[in-house]
């Protein structure tokens, strides 16, 4: 049983049972029964991997320092940050486990690579640590509205070259290699080109797709951790980077589908500013505004209400008050759902995350396939702040830039009331044919206002 | 050059494995599996603290390294958590 005290062999044994214990664990995310569970299960795969490594550590006062730092402030960020500015958080989040890897790939290199292949790796591993980190720096300065540059402005067209220049530099470094090592300039060029680049890969994205490239990101730091493990003979830094590469890659495919685009279409494309001619001249008609004391009215005799929330009520905070409502209405004797479009809000399930936290039971949150056959019995759907993912122009008019996108479709709802600020079009810039229906009703004005003067009327 | 074929096939199968596992997940669970999977990937943890240290670049390299997948593993681990809590079923 010599095989025990001998510290690889037994730093190998454990990094077997967190790889199981990472898989038991992400496994277990996927539903919502066993997720807390999930959740603590990886993090206890985590917990002895890390231990496990950190015997006969090089030099353990740096390094204990470094985690002793990173947790606090990890912990402070956790602890504090809002429920809303989840996504941001995310993203920094994200961001920093790329920057990791990073340095891992950096600090390889200066180590000289040792075969002509490891060299290769290096360089896409840094790339796309590279690319993850910067990106995700853009990501969480977009989603908290810190940074606001247009995709047609020049500073975007510059970062944009400088993608594509990376990824041909990074190309041809990875195909010279097998001739000669490169020397520390080449590198150096590679490093400064592939931190720019990430800059260029998700400035010009818009705030809609977002979902997409958040959840892209996501799969990148798990790829960028893969990666590394190849470059250190690591299992464990092979199998839960994979996990996360294959979760995010998953979670973007489930976006683009959503969107009914795909993703190179997304990340390259963006929508055609070709639609914004022809939406001015269609689709005019008569617009039907109701105050909120006849909307109330409607709402008191309706036997079923269906809310479909989006980024507005997001960015009018108007979930908790959403909820309010909701409560008064089933007290009322009114069947309340919430249609959820995956790519409501500004990423993956971002509606879900709001309405939990503003305490809504998640069995009454639907998807749009659970909502739509039965849409010709409800009452009213309440669209609070959606806009695309609600537009009828996806399902019945071919021309249109989003024709193609499963919506939730309120427009077969007896009556639709439309929350919102003003008449402008949504992310896509494409005209909603919905706000000139029959049956649509418009509710101008702030969302939580609009509907804390529901709630008023509901308690009078 | 065996070694990197054996890695290799590790990487695809658990690539394969993870698409198998995640593949029907309900959308309530998007942002926390999104989050718990960040979590996961400051994995990178482990690989930062087994670099080598001589000179003081590599020591920074490495120093930072450990701090910025510190900062990933514990905030992510504790927002997910945080998250999952909110989801309650009446």
């Amino acid at each position: 049983m010599d095989f025990l005290i001998d510290i690889p062999t037994l730093k190998n044994i454990t990094y077997i049972i967190s790889s199981v214990l990472f898989i038991t664990g992400i496994k277990m995310l996927g539903k919502e029964s066993t997720a807390v569970k999930g959740n603590f299960l990886s993090a206890v795969a985590m917990f002895i991997a890390v231990g496990i490594t950190c015997i006969g550590l090089i030099n353990p006062l740096v390094l204990f320092s470094g985690i002793f730092l990173g947790a606090i402030i990890g912990t402070f960020i956790a602890l504090k940050v809002k429920m809303t500015s989840i996504p941001e958080m995310v993203a920094l989040f994200n961001g920093f486990g790329g920057l990791a890897t990073f340095l891992i790939a950096w600090s390889e290199f200066n180590n000289g690579p040792d075969s002509l292949f490891q060299a290769a790796l290096v360089m896409l591993t840094l790339a796309i640590g590279g690319i993850t980190f910067t990106g995700s720096l853009i990501a969480y300065g977009k989603l908290s509205e810190k940074i606001n540059i247009a995709k047609t402005s020049i500073i975007t067209k510059i970062f944009t070259t400088i993608f594509y220049i990376s990824l041909a530099f990074l190309l041809y470094s990875i195909f010279i290699t097998p001739f000669l090592l490169p020397n520390f300039e080449f590198f150096i060029v590679l490093l400064i080109l592939v931190l720019l680049g990430g800059i260029g890969f998700v400035l010009p994205i818009g705030g809609g797709d977002m979902p997409v490239v958040i959840s892209l990101l996501n799969s990148f730091s798990g790829i960028a951790a893969a990666f590394a493990g190849l470059l250190l003979f690591n299992n464990v830094l092979i199998v839960a980077g994979s996990l996360v590469g294959a979760s995010g890659l998953i979670l973007t495919v489930i976006m683009a589908k959503a969107m009914n685009r795909s993703i190179s279409n997304i990340l390259f494309v963006g929508y055609a500013s070709s639609s914004s001619s022809s939406s001015s001249s269609e689709e005019q008609g008569e617009i039907n505004p109701i105050s909120v004391s006849d909307a109330y009215l409607i709402l008191e005799n309706a036997s079923s209400v269906l809310i479909v929330p989006g980024y507005g009520m997001a960015v009018a905070q108007a979930q908790h008050t959403v909820r309010e409502l909701g409560e008064l209405l089933e007290e009322n004797g009114t069947e309340v759902k919430y249609g959820i479009h995956p790519v409501a809000g500004r990423m993956p399930g971002h509606m879900n995350v709001l309405l939990a936290e503003a305490n809504v039971s998640y069995d009454v949150l639907a998807e749009p396939d659970d909502v739509n056959p039965t849409m010709d019995v409800v009452d009213v759907a309440v669209v609070i702040g959606a806009n695309d993912v609600v537009n009828p122009s996806a399902t019945d008019e071919p021309g249109s830039p989003i024709y193609g996108m499963p919506i939730i479709e309120v427009h077969n709802a007896r009556t639709v009331f439309v929350l919102k600020r003003s008449m402008s079009s949504g992310f896509a810039g494409v005209q909603n044919p919905l706000f000139f229906k029959s049956n649509t009703r418009m509710l101008f004005g702030d969302a939580k206002e609009s509907i804390s003067g529901l709630v008023s009327e509901f308690k009078d | 050059m065996e070694t990197y074929m054996l890695l290799g096939f590790v990487l695809i199968l658990s690539v394969y494995l993870g698409l198998e596992l995640i593949s029907k997940v309900p959308s309530t669970l998007h942002t926390p599996l999104m989050s718990g999977a960040n979590a996961i990937s400051g994995i990178a943890l482990v690989g930062a603290l087994v670099l080598s240290q001589d000179g003081e670049l590599q020591t920074t390299l490495a120093f930072l390294a450990v701090f910025f997948a510190s900062i990933n593993v514990f905030g992510g681990y504790l927002v997910t958590n945080r998250m999952l809590k909110m989801f309650k079923k009446k």
